[in-house]
């Protein structure tokens, strides 16, 4: 389709003027298929049964702020960053510590497990992210194999490993996400898009998937194609910072967690915002979220300190979970669902089932 | 208008001396803020006028000083001033409330343009409800309690902020309402009256609302030079309840220490602040004391709180001023500037260039053109999927024989981890492709089952390409060439079909090898497998055979396991006694 207005001599004006016009028609255009509510069409489904999740596991060692948390495939261990370079491995069900690494920075906002579960990667402040493999060598000096991968020119909020232990996803401070191929360092994408800080992103989901979502501070949050690098879909309509972003398990949607206290659910099929998880009571951000393993729950830490569980079909607040006694920065859900973690201000992090 | 000030509250302009001893010039701290018609006593200053008058002397519009009187800018706010002629008419309930209004009128505007790069959302939030619950009519009953010989101005009970919240937040449980209250305690917007802890009980405890002047959406970082002034000021109070607690007494001590050089110059500033304090109103003064309590709870909290004023580094980059131009509560200029802070500009108005509007028209027409579905569509698509995988959620259907994390008894990793699935895992093969891909077993199964068909170079190749996808960067260009011998040359021992298009795509790709080469072609054979071999697999004895034969097995082998079981244990008894037998014997 041939954009007009492209000639030479049409100011930065005349072409905004475009975009206003062909933003308005594509509202339009998305508001026709909007022919029923989710929310709606779920009432003739069961309503999920009484919940009765509990903490479960309390893990202390962390001597500031827990920043991020990820599990390792083996569902059960878990690895945790925190506020003073800390960061700490652990066998959850034992809560037992089997590796730690100091950073040579402060604020380790992203850390991830590698699928093979032998290594960890891990980035924040020092605008890069670095892995570092883990070996079963009791006297292991960690800090001495750190292989930085990912360089920014701003803070890493985010990391994931790929497919594999040999690329790594990030988002940073500096408004773009990107790829990297581990063992070379080498920057195999970048992602620009974004007009202000990304603060997450996910992978999706499926064998064969291109593709992941990712959200930021210019309240977007942003479907991307890995091999091209571009912006496939776009979503604009929360109120402020976008903190978190997770797929559905199908990977056709999508759920956002922000500091307007919404939490909102996003279809790619439909291009469009189908739920908004919100109530008069919850006025504190939401940091992160995760869905259940039939993506019927969705589970959001906030600012609150409080975890909600919502019912992503009916749109209704289920449960809220009390324990913590500072803010939620990060929440998990185990790689088999069988449990979720959360990461805390207050120094610890804590499993429920 | 124009200025970037921040804050509602005036910037303490000190025209004369650093010493702060000019009442008219220099609000020491904010006149009292309640929303009781009982703390009308001077009816001389009038809200919207600039004059510096209306600095400290206390006014029935008091709750409205925040947009600060003595702020010129204050007056240019769209609403419009009322007369500046002192009215009879001014302390009635009515014009208090109009004032009270229009301040907040103005208020608001000020903080949306502060606030417009901090989290704006939450604190509007917090502040909203804060507003709300101090509305005269809909509002918590603010009341003036008569205690011994004395008076209680301004406060409310516990209880009773509980009950609002739950109301007017449509709060159900009041375990919820505490927690919220709590929370904006914490936050230094109510505050209990006797206590440093800044919580809520629901229960008759009295509390207290914080001024404006204080809230947290001034952006206070109060220095520890006002911090050591105050605590000063402390103690040359002769009351026992403002006496320092412990750890407010070790913190001037330590203050006294760091600051020995200039501790004459905070004694001063303290005395002066006392002198201010002590021209007001007995009532005024118990307010504005423990509102200035409360504000120091906040900032310098007690050992063992939450410190609600710590942020988060990824945030507070956007707001932090970057003259770092710091307010002083006692209105101390450290530096010459008496200049307002001027905020730091905001990514997001970073200015677009033409290939910015460009890309985005691009982006906009490629929307236009994209195929949506229709959200009932979708919505019964995700539905079925949560409903098709209610059994496997952990949280929704309990997992057989227990979930590890609750009974402490890891057999359920054991079973998935052992050789045989169980049948639900089986059924779930079934769900999709992509889940039999997924699953080491299923993939396992799929790849037999193809092989015995002679039709496995199709499987093959998919797995290849999605290894490809995992290989380091310097091993993708071998590694690509050598799937293109195996599965795609002419003559290639594993050959499989492609349309020409398809074909030509990838052999052109192959010139300049990539992790990505082989899209097209692997999506094309997974499409292929999906409506061929993988329909086949699902209707295949080996498939059926462990979905349904497992059960049949299970049971057999059931009773043969527990026959096993019989037999061993009285084996083992007999031997046993037979051993012991011996051992006895001999």
């Amino acid at each position: 389709m041939a954009c007009q207005g492209l000639e030479q001599g049409e100011t930065v004006a005349t072409l905004k003027k475009e975009t206003e016009a062909l933003k308005t028609k594509l509202e339009t255009e998305r508001a026709k298929l909007q022919d029923v509510e989710l929310n709606t069409l779920a009432e003739k489904i069961e309503p999920v049964g009484q919940l009765n999740i509990k903490t479960r596991r309390i893990l202390k060692g962390h001597g500031n702020k827990v920043l991020c948390v990820d599990w390792c495939t083996d569902k059960r261990r878990m690895v945790s960053s925190s506020q003073d370079g800390k960061v700490i491995v652990w066998d959850a069900y034992t809560t037992n510590k089997e590796h730690a690494v100091t950073m040579p920075c402060t604020w380790v906002m992203a850390c991830a497990y590698a699928p093979s579960g032998c290594a960890i990667a891990a980035g924040g402040l020092d605008n890069k992210l670095s892995v570092y493999p883990l070996s079963l060598d009791k006297n292991e000096n960690l800090a001495s194999k750190r292989k930085p991968v990912a360089m920014h020119t701003n803070y890493v909020s985010h990391c994931t490993f790929t497919l594999s232990d040999m690329q790594v996803l990030t988002s940073s401070g500096d408004g773009t996400c990107a790829l990297w191929d581990v063992e070379s360092a080498q920057l195999l994408q970048s992602f620009h898009s974004h007009t202000a800080d990304v603060l997450s992103l996910d992978m999706g989901p499926a064998e064969t998937s291109n593709t992941f979502v990712s959200g930021g501070c210019d309240m977007k949050a942003k479907l991307w194609d890995m091999r091209s690098g571009q912006n496939v879909q776009s979503f604009e309509t929360h109120q402020s910072d976008v903190n978190c972003v997770k797929f559905y398990p199908s990977g056709d949607a999508f759920a956002t967690g922000s500091d307007d206290a919404t939490c909102r659910f996003y279809d790619l099929r439909a291009d469009r915002e189908v739920a908004v998880f919100s109530k008069d009571s919850v006025i504190f951000g939401a940091n992160s979220v995760d869905f259940s393993q039939s993506g019927r729950l969705l589970f959001a830490g906030y600012n609150d300190y409080t975890v909600n569980v919502w019912d992503v079909l009916k749109g209704t607040r289920l449960n809220i979970l009390y324990g913590h006694e500072n803010r939620i920065s990060s929440l998990r859900m185990a790689p088999d669902g069988t449990s979720f973690c959360t990461a805390s201000w207050d120094n610890t992090l804590r499993v429920w089932a | 208008m124009a200025d970037a000030s921040p804050d509602p509250e005036p910037q303490p302009q000190p025209e004369s001396s650093s010493s702060a001893t000019d009442t008219t010039t220099t609000p020491s701290t904010p006149t009292a803020t309640t929303t009781s018609p009982t703390t009308n006593t001077a009816a001389d200053t009038t809200p919207a006028s600039a004059s510096a008058s209306a600095s400290s002397p206390a006014s029935s519009t008091a709750s409205a000083t925040a947009s600060g009187p003595a702020t010129p800018t204050a007056t240019a706010a769209p609403a419009p001033a009322p007369a500046p002629a002192p009215d009879p008419d001014e302390d009635l309930p009515n014009m208090i409330v109009y004032r009270k209004c229009e301040m907040m009128v103005i208020v608001r505007i000020h903080l949306n343009a502060a606030l417009s790069i901090i989290c704006r959302f939450q604190i509007l939030q917090i502040e909203d409800i804060v507003t709300r619950i101090q509305h005269e009519t809909e509002g918590v009953p603010i009341r003036t309690v008569k205690s011994f010989l004395s008076k209680i101005p301004s406060v409310v009970t516990g209880a009773d902020i509980v009950q609002w919240l739950m109301r007017s937040l449509g709060i159900e449980d009041p375990a919820e309402a505490i927690h919220i209250g709590s929370l904006i305690a914490a936050q230094g917007y109510i505050f209990p009256i006797s206590d440093h802890v800044l919580t809520l009980k629901d229960d008759g405890t009295f509390y207290r609302f914080q001024a404006p002047y204080f809230w947290p959406s001034n952006c206070w970082e109060p220095e520890n030079t006002d911090y050591a002034i105050y605590l000063c000021k402390r103690t040359m109070q002769n009351k026992t309840r403002l006496e320092l607690a412990d750890y407010e007494a070790e913190n001037l001590a330590r203050l006294q220490r760091a600051f020995a050089r200039k501790w004459e110059f905070i004694f001063m500033q303290a005395e002066a602040q006392l002198k201010i304090d002590r021209k007001k109103d007995k009532n005024e003064r118990k307010i504005l004391d423990s509102q200035e309590r409360a504000f120091w709870d906040v900032h310098r909290p007690v050992p063992g709180c939450v410190n609600t004023t710590e942020m988060d580094i990824r945030k507070c980059r956007r707001m932090k001023n970057p003259q770092k131009v710091k307010k002083s509560v006692y209105g101390l200029n450290e530096d010459s500037q008496s200049q307002s802070p001027v905020h730091a500009p905001s990514q997001q108005g970073r200015k677009d260039t033409k290939d910015d509007v460009k890309k985005e028209i691009l982006f906009l027409n490629a929307q236009l053109d994209r195929h949506c579905m229709k959200v009932s569509k979708v919505a019964e698509t995700l539905i079925g999927y949560s409903e098709q995988y209610l059994d496997y959620d952990p949280f929704l259907t309990p997992l057989e024989p227990s979930n590890p994390w609750i009974s402490d008894d890891p057999s359920y990793w054991d079973l998935e981890a052992s050789k045989d699935p169980s049948q639900q895992r089986v059924r779930k093969w079934g769900f999709s492709m992509d889940e039999a891909l997924k699953d080491p077993a299923g993939r396992d199964q799929f790849l037999r089952f193809v092989e015995s068909e002679f039709s496995s170079e199709n499987l093959l190749f998919w797995l290849a390409v999605q290894d490809l996808k995992r290989r380091p960067l310097q091993d993708v260009g071998v590694r690509a060439q050598e799937i293109w011998q195996e599965f795609l040359a002419e003559g290639a021992p594993r050959s499989i079909n492609l349309d020409s298009h398809s074909y030509e795509r990838t052999s052109q790709n192959l010139k300049d090898p990539g992790r990505y080469s082989f899209e097209d072609a692997q999506d094309h054979i997974y499409k292929l497998m999906k409506s061929d071999s993988y329909a086949r697999f699902l209707r295949s004895n080996a498939y059926q055979d462990l979905l349904l034969a497992r059960k049949k097995l299970e049971t057999e082998q059931g009773r043969r396991t527990s026959l096993e079981k019989f037999t061993r244990s009285v084996g083992k008894s007999l031997t046993g006694k037979r051993l012991t037998g011996l051992m006895q014997s001999s």
